[in-house]
């Protein structure tokens, strides 16, 4: 994706690039930012099947609640609505996420189903 | 004929597994089914616990109910997963397949939960869906239609709330339904059975979805209180300095509460030792009886009041959700040093002692984080390095206030704790850049919602650790005491002999042939016998010392006068160095012991005595010429 000013390469550092539309790697977001799986991929099948298992799976409504306070790892987030898993930003950087879309609101939405490929 | 048909027939229980994600209340519900009626044991060849119990359903069947290692997925992560697996596909040594399967849902977390159910119901055993918490989730608005849930799995839904029994009675009806309609043995399902790609994890959570948009009539919110605890708790300054307050709170409760039943159980152990020794006539026995078992064995009891402290606080805390945040916070840190975050709990028990600490660490996934963890276990300053500690700071460190209130013996105490930790972190940094490189563990864990502990739970769960704690000193460490004692009382003394008996007896002989060893570390002869007898537990080297300086009386009045005696007796940099030796010396038969136990290898337990016994000779030769340097000799 091509940024095209100051205040959207600002958003992507920040961590907050989501809410303004674009997508980001879980593992840049900031606490308080939230979203929709994209893609779900480590190039490691086991760390795929890891966060698969822990609930990061396509299409799942996402929220980063909190950052560790050494060095801003690990992270916690809050997936569905039910649970939070805490994960080290370099594995939740497999996830990919896009901002949520109007008709998400609620977490029994399709799930397993890659919205980008 | 099956198991459950034998059942009927009352020849032999039928079993019942119960398999959930961790935190679905697996546990309570297994407790409430069970209550007193539990045992724990080993499965063979690993070092997974296998809890199970026995119940009679209102039907009138005999029931065992197994307590099966929480898991997400069958795909196994640890050994504990591993261990759900193999029972549920029938492939656990020793074990017989599981008549029914109850699967545990935490019915506030369907969403996650459920996927389980779905990687069971394939394998086409009998099967019941327990959806747990109830309450809970309806407390939160949550509304689940049952029967249409029921409905698209195909599989029987209960709802219990496990710390309640009337919960659980619905849940027996369907056992005993179940029980009267013997399923086949399945075994084809079973042995087809194949760990799921990433793609077919995608379909579980896309039935779920389907299954949930059928059955959940209302949503309910989420845990506000959770979500709000946690804002304070996880906050970047407020969570770690809670963490160390909780820490510091946790380990003044260990050493001040402690202090009452500690006196008590020296009381009645030197009370049965004089009264042994004013009843029983002088004899070979008696000395056995006194000084070895007796000595040994009571040296050890003692510290049953701190562990116990110390794991009613960590139950408490595992039990209420705590302990995933302080694993979150300290994650970071111990990452650093290349370990897990769940690291932190092992290495938090073994303050207490490295046995139960080396112990805990079965719930970290990862063969190598695990074996680095316990290697590094012994290294926290366990309460059997206590009374050296006191002893030799009473007799060297001057007892002044530098500033603010704090005193000198304090702070040199505050050292030795904080000279293990870093040295166990630096440890565990060389370890893994060296001999146990890579496949370094992805952190992925829960955070479940806070909850009250149940006192039932962490009352059970004390009961389990006073036992394998007394049946530990029952075999492994009495049979030590035994051998040590043989050690220094034979061969006896010759006649009109000047030095005490000690010095004649295989244990003199070893600890004067180790003397030209230690020299260079300042120790003396009188220091090398004590070690002799101080590998069995460490404290026993005070006793050992108060036997080599000829010293007699309860153990109080030996470690009192023992000081004086001591701080005449020993150069500054000698008990310095022989401190900076305790940091590190593996002396803990019994921790050894349980190293080989845990990695099933002497190999590992061989390595780190090594290390441990480089680590302890290095420190102490460089503090010894240091304090030599700095005019301390």
């Amino acid at each position: 994706m091509k940024l095209t000013s100051e205040a959207e390469r600002r958003a992507f550092e920040l961590g907050c690039a989501v809410g303004l539309g674009f997508t980001q790697p879980l593992g840049q977001m900031r606490p308080g930012s939230a979203g929709r799986i994209l893609v779900v991929s480590g190039g490691d099948r086991d760390i795929e099947r890891g966060l698969l298992e822990m609930g990061f799976v396509e299409g799942a409504r996402i929220e980063v609640l909190h950052r560790g306070w050494l060095n801003r790892d690990p992270l916690a987030v809050r997936i569905n609505q039910t649970m939070t898993v805490a994960l080290r930003r370099c594995e939740a950087n497999a996830v990919l996420v896009g901002p949520l879309l109007e008709r998400d609101t609620g977490p029994v939405a399709p799930l397993g189903e890659p919205l980008v490929s | 004929m099956t198991a459950a048909t034998l059942a009927t027939n009352g020849l032999k229980p039928a079993c019942i597994a119960l398999v959930g994600p961790p935190n679905s209340g697996k546990t309570t519900l297994f407790n409430t089914l069970t209550g007193g009626r539990q045992k724990t044991a080993n499965y063979p060849g690993v070092t997974v616990e296998r809890k199970s119990g026995f119940l009679k359903t209102p039907g009138g069947h005999a029931v065992e109910v197994l307590d099966l290692p929480g898991s997400y997925s069958l795909r196994a992560r640890s050994p504990d997963e591993a261990i759900t697996r193999d029972v549920v596909l029938g492939r656990q040594q020793r074990e017989t397949l599981p008549d029914a399967i109850v699967c545990v849902t935490d019915a506030t977390n369907l969403n996650q939960h459920l996927r389980l159910l779905l990687e069971l119901r394939p394998l086409g055993r009998p099967l019941i869906l327990a959806l747990n918490m109830m309450d809970i989730a309806q407390r939160r608005g949550c509304r689940i239609d049952t029967e249409a849930l029921s409905r698209e799995l195909g599989i029987p839904v209960v709802t219990t709330v496990a710390m309640r029994k009337s919960g659980v009675r619905e849940l027996l009806d369907r056992i005993d339904a179940l029980l009267k309609h013997p399923a086949g043995d399945g075994a084809t399902a079973l042995d087809d059975w194949q760990e799921p790609s990433p793609d077919a994890i995608r379909a579980y959570h896309h039935e779920v979805g389907r299954v949930l948009r059928q059955a959940v009539v209302e949503e309910g919110a989420p845990a506000r209180v959770t979500r709000q605890l946690d804002r304070v708790l996880l906050h970047p300054i407020a969570g770690p300095l809670a963490l160390l307050a909780l820490l510091f709170l946790m380990f003044q409760a260990v050493f001040s509460w402690a202090e009452a039943p500690m006196d008590w159980i020296d009381g009645s152990v030197s009370g049965l030792q004089q009264w042994l020794a004013a009843h029983l006539p002088e004899s070979l026995l008696k000395s056995l009886l006194v000084d070895g078992i007796i000595a040994g064995v009571g040296g050890v009891v003692v510290f049953l009041p701190q562990i116990l402290i110390l794991f009613f606080f960590i139950l408490l805390l595992e039990d209420s959700g705590y302990m995933t945040r302080a694993a979150f916070l300290m994650d970071r840190l111990m990452s650093a040093a290349g370990l897990n975050g769940r690291a932190f709990i092992p290495l938090l028990s073994s303050f207490a002692c490295a046995v139960p600490g080396v112990m805990a660490t079965r719930a970290i996934a990862h063969p190598l984080d695990r074996l680095v963890t316990i290697l590094i276990a012994p290294l926290m300053t366990c309460s059997a390095r206590l009374p050296v500690y006191v002893l030799l700071i009473a007799a060297f460190v001057p007892n002044t206030a530098i500033w603010g209130g704090v005193g000198l013996q304090g702070l040199v105490m505050f050292g030795l704790y904080a000279a293990g930790i870093v040295g166990a972190l630096a440890v565990a940094a060389v370890l893994r850049l060296t001999l146990l490189k890579g496949g370094r563990q992805p952190l992925l864990m829960e955070l479940p919602s806070y909850k009250w502990p149940n006192a039932a739970n962490v009352l059970l769960g004390l009961w389990e650790r006073t036992k394998i704690f007394l049946r530990r000193i029952g075999t492994i460490i009495l049979s030590l005491m035994v051998i040590l004692w043989f050690l220094s009382t034979f061969p006896a003394p010759p006649a009109g002999a000047a030095e005490p008996a000690i010095y004649y007896s295989f244990a003199g002989l070893i600890g004067r042939g180790l003397e030209p060893l230690l020299a260079p570390i300042g120790f003396n002869w009188q220091i090398a016998i004590a070690l002799v007898p101080g590998l069995a537990a460490r404290e026993v080297a005070v006793a050992a010392l108060g036997t080599v300086y000829a010293l007699s009386g309860d153990e109080g009045a030996v470690a009192g006068s023992l000081a004086a005696t001591l701080a005449q007796d020993w150069t500054l940099a000698t008990a310095l160095s022989l401190l900076a030796w305790y940091v590190f010396a593996p002396q803990c038969l019994a921790t050894l012991a349980a190293v080989r136990r845990e990695t099933n290898s002497w190999r590992w337990a061989a390595f780190m005595f090594a290390y441990l016994m480089a680590l302890a000779y290095l420190a102490a030769l460089i503090t010894y010429r240091v304090a030599l340097a700095l005019g301390a000799g």
